[in-house]
Parts: structure tokens; sequence; C-alpha cells
């Protein structure tokens, strides 16, 4: 027992470690800019109309001219107390925006990360239980294809169907335009979010199938597969009985792995519906110079894709029970 | 006549792509000046002849403009390819025979870059350098040499236990001679395979960041500026502007990896009799 607390605490420490990096080296991405953020966001014109003592202003207000090495040190010590900074462009502390965002966008991202975990891997059993057959080729050929579609496109096209075409789904944003916060209902919220979540669901398909097919393939062709046919179980039980254990696993840990590509996709799948998540949130962070908000969202979604990481590593030892024994030093 | 097996039909379509991806380069390259002209007389056309894509708002030729982007994107997605891959043969090479440190190091490396979300790591670097083209290819060439340093490390490492190879040393077999004559014709197949299937990722990734709105301006006929200002066209029901565009991008992908995984049949020996 001694030995997994031990091994549960270097990988946390590990993740905490690694997230510190990440964190001093978006901030380093982002001290090097040579992107002057009152050009960015006020304009040349407006710039030159302005007196000295208002650029002044806007300057110390965008943190132009101070030293990086200061400003870390400064952002990293408001960071463990929970101070994040003040976005600039919402002109909020920066955890609140990121706090409403992640809401949304969590959302998306669990309804997808489930939906295409769950079909994925049925899928990639399907295939892999009869390599070469017709079914196993269509599911194949249709992982490929999506592996080599980019998430905004499909986005658009489910767009052009469903909200422009057959007019059932509206075209965007999360909740409808002109309806007080009040007067907007859980379907509303549900109606906006069906199409993200589908897109979402529909890009992450493909990694998790061709995974669970190869292993599956794997699987079908090993000795305990065969002895089990030789003793006359049928196909369902002997999915049931010795394939599932053994897919479960590294289809389980590479899902848990793929958060980074959830969330990249989310950045995608956000912007082209206008869904107001943490991606979108994001890009306008990016587009905007709006260096905290950046940095907070870089940070944050660093600790998902390491935590991700974390339970897949831990996982390993609850599903599998070579690896638990070997874990509690028998 | 011989009898036709798979190993042709992998050569085949190995050389089909590599044709279909050299004609699509080269003639958007050719028709840059063509796909900026404007004319209003002929804007807002549907698909058909002889603007097979359709016009857009400002009467420019889709079909032109979708090639002079994908050509473009190809071009970004060899040079990225092109030095994420040299990246990944000398860090994984170091990391395997440097020592305990290095390899500590370039673990490491890879799990930092592996941490950020990829299109959040590529809007970083594209603020870092300005925003603009040169952000793009930076961007995409610098971030994508993870997986295959990974795989060439393993192999190294592999190797350098191999029965054969410690042989060489005992025998007195120089450490070049022996990365050059017992290493490398192990380590190329991979490699080149590796680069080739990097192709699909980096244009995906170009065509992301593009879209976004991070790097080219909006004259340069980019895919992910076209499917980009498409979107303001769609509510209009104007569907074919962001449709064809995406489709051929799509296909171009596929062939990409078409070919890589063709070639990797050719050269892996658990394939190569098909």
């Amino acid at each position: 027992m001694k030995r997994h607390f031990i091994f549960i605490g270097k990988q946390m420490l590990r993740m905490l470690l690694l997230t510190f990096f990440v964190s001093l080296a978006a901030f380093m991405l982002l001290s090097v800019s040579p992107i002057d953020p009152l050009q960015a966001n006020i304009g040349q014109a407006a710039l030159g109309s302005m007196s000295q003592e208002q650029i002044g202003k806007l300057q110390a207000y965008w943190g132009v001219g101070e030293p990086p090495a200061e400003r870390f040190l400064a952002w990293a010590g408001d960071f463990f107390r929970g101070d994040m900074g003040v976005s600039l462009l919402y002109r909020q502390p920066v955890a609140k925006v990121i706090g409403v965002k992640l809401v949304n966008s969590l959302w998306l991202m669990l309804i997808a990360w489930v939906l295409s975990g769950a079909a994925g891997f049925v899928l990639g059993i399907l295939a892999g239980l009869r390599e070469g057959s017709v079914l196993d080729k269509i599911i194949k050929g249709y992982s490929l294809l999506i592996a080599s579609t980019p998430a905004f496109w499909l986005a658009l096209v489910l767009l052009m169907i469903f909200a422009v075409w057959l007019k059932v789904l509206p075209i965007g944003l999360s909740v409808p335009i002109g309806v007080e916060a009040c007067g907007v209902t859980v379907m509303d919220r549900v109606r906006h979010a069906i199409l993200p979540a589908v897109t979402l669901s529909i890009t992450g398909i493909a990694g998790i199938t061709l995974h669970t097919r190869e292993k599956m393939i794997e699987i079908m062709e090993s000795d305990y597969v065969l002895f089990a046919r030789a003793r006359g179980e049928s196909t369902f039980e002997i999915v049931k009985n010795h394939v599932l254990r053994n897919v479960l696993l590294p289809a389980l840990t590479l899902q848990f792995a793929s958060i980074s590509e959830i969330f990249g996709g989310s950045v995608l799948v956000e912007q082209t519906f206008s869904y107001p998540g943490l991606g979108q949130a994001a890009v306008t962070a990016g587009l905007g110079s709006d260096v905290p908000l950046l940095l907070g969202i870089t940070v944050i979604s660093a600790l998902f894709v390491f935590g991700g990481n974390l339970i897949a590593n831990l996982l390993y030892g609850v599903i599998d029970p070579r690896i638990r024994r070997g874990g509690a030093g028998a | 006549m011989r009898r036709w097996n798979g190993r042709m039909t992998a050569v085949f379509l190995f050389g089909l792509a590599v044709l279909f991806l050299a004609a699509v380069t080269a003639a958007g390259w050719g028709f840059s000046e063509e796909a900026l002209v404007t004319d209003f007389s002929k804007k807002n056309l549907g698909p058909g002849m002889p603007y097979l894509f359709g016009t857009d708002w400002l009467g420019r030729d889709m079909f032109l403009r979708t090639l002079t982007g994908l050509s473009m994107s190809i071009r970004i997605g060899i040079l990225a390819a092109g030095v994420s891959s040299v990246l990944a043969l000398l860090l994984g090479t170091l990391a395997a025979t440097m020592g305990r440190t290095v390899d500590a190091v370039i673990t490491w490396m890879i799990d930092l870059v592996m941490g950020i979300p990829h299109i959040l790591l590529l809007i970083l670097i594209s603020y870092a350098l300005g925003k603009g083209f040169k952000g793009v290819v930076i961007g995409v060439a610098l971030t994508h040499w993870t997986s295959l340093t990974r795989v060439i490390r393993g192999e190294v490492m592999q190797l350098k236990e191999a029965l054969y190879i410690r042989t060489a040393r005992k025998l007195g077999v120089g450490t070049w001679e022996i990365a050059w004559k017992h290493m490398f014709p192990h380590l190329f197949p991979q490699f080149l395979v590796g680069l080739i299937l990097m192709f699909p990722h980096a244009i995906l990734h170009e065509a992301s960041i593009t879209f976004l709105g991070f790097g080219l301006s909006p004259e340069q006929p980019a895919i992910g500026i076209i499917l980009s200002e498409s979107m303001k066209y769609l509510a209009m029901g104007r569907w074919w502007l962001a449709l064809f565009p995406g489709l051929l991008l799509v296909f171009t992908v596929v062939l990409f990896d078409v070919a890589g995984e063709s070639l990797r049949k050719l050269l892996d020996p658990a394939s190569a009799h098909m």
C-alpha cells in the first residue's frame, strides 16, 4: 500500500512541476512577442490623437516596458494565491472569466469525450472482430477519413446542413440572441450545444476506433482466444469473458491521454459556432493580446491534460491485476 | 507477365498520390496571379462550367483560389515536416545515446510540448513571433517532432543492445561506422515513413491556425482563410464557398496518408511481400 502512495505522490509532483514549466514556457513566449498591445487594441489612429499622459496610463495598464523576469515572479506568486490577474479585454479577474467559460466548455467536452470514447470503443471492437470483413473496411475507412477532416470544416458542413438548409438547429452562440439571461431555458442551452457537441464527438472517434481495432486484432489472434474457441465458446462469450478486459485498459488510457486533442478540437469548434467557451476565449485573447487571460487558459488546459495522463497512469493499476500486484509489492 | 500483387498496388498508390500532390502544388504556384483576379460581372456564381467551384462575392474563381491555398499549405507542410523530422532524428538519437541526463531532459521536453494542447501552443508561438506568415510556418515546424522523437529514441535504444551491434563493437568497429552501416539502414525507413505521415498533421494544423485568424493576411488565398471567409456567407446559402475547398483539403490530407501507408508497407519487412 505504501508503495502505491509513493507512486501517486511522485506522479502528482511530476505533474505540478510540468505545469510550472508550461507556465514558464508560455510566459516566455508571450513576453518575447513584438506585438504592441496598444497598437493591437487601440489602433494607430487613436494613439496618434492621444496625449503622452494618456498613452503612459494605457502602457501601465497593458504592462508595457516592465522586465519579464519580474513580471513572471509576480504573476506566479499571485497565481499560487489564486489570483490569476485581470483580463484586459473582459476587464474582469481572469479566474472569473475562465470559470464562466470553463463551465460552458466542460459540458461540450465531457459529452464529446464520453460519446466519442464509447462509440469509438464499440466500433473498434466490431471492426477488429473480423479483420478484413466489409464492416471492418467501412469502419476503418470512416476513421481514416475523419482523422483527415479538420474539425472546423466538419463544423461548417454540419452548420450548412442543420442550421441553414434544414433550419432545425440554431446557427451559433450558447443562448438565443435578444433574450434576457433569466429567460434562457435549459432547452435553449441544449439546442445550442447539440451541433458543437456532435462535431467534437465525431472528430474524437477516429483515434480510439483505430487503436481499439489494432488491439482487437492482436487479441483475436492470441492463443487464449484460440483455446476458448476450441472449448466451444461463442464469439459473444469470447468477447465478454476474454477480450473486453484486455481491450478496455488501453482504450481507457488512450481516452484519458487524448484530453489534449479534445481541448484543441474545442478551440476550433467553439470558434466556428461562436460558442462562448474556453477555446473561443483563447482565440480572442490571442488575437487581442490579452496576455493574462491567454496565460491562465494555457495553465488550466495543461492541468487538464496532465491530470488526464495521471488518471491514465493510475488506471493501469486498477484494471490490470498484474500491475496492481506489482504496485502493492506482492 | 508477372501476377499483379499487393506490392505493385502499393507502388501504384504511392506514385498516384505523389503525382497528384505535385500537380496541385505546381498548379497552385502557377495560378497564384489568376487566383486574385476579381470580376464583378461574375460574382456569386454557383459551381458549374467554367467555374468548377463557383465564384465568390468579388467574382474570384474559387477553384483557382483553392488550388493556390492548397499549394501553399502543402509547401508549408513540406517545410514543417522537414524541420520537425530532422529535429526528431537529432533529439531521438541524442536521448538514446548520450546518457541518462540528456535522455531525461529530452523526455521532459516532449512531455512539456505535449502538455499544451497543440492549437493553443500554435497560438502562443504565433503570438510570440508577432503573428503573420512567419509565425505560422515556425509554429507548425517546431511542434510536430514529439511523437517521431519517441519512436526514434525507442528504436535506437533497442538497436544499441542488439546482438549484432554489440558484436560489431566487440570486433572493434568504430562508433561512426556502426551508426552508418548498422543503425542507419534500420532507422531510415522509420524516419521516412514518420516524415511523410507528419504532413497530414502539419497541413491540418496550418489550415486550423489560419482559420482562427492567426497568420496570413486576408488577401492571401490560404485554405484556412478561404474557409473562415466562407462562414460569413453560409447563412446566405452560398454553400459552395465552404464545401469544395474543404473537400479538396480533406482529399489532399487523405492522399498524404495513402502515400505514407503505402511506403510503410513497402519498406516494412513484415508486410513487404504481399
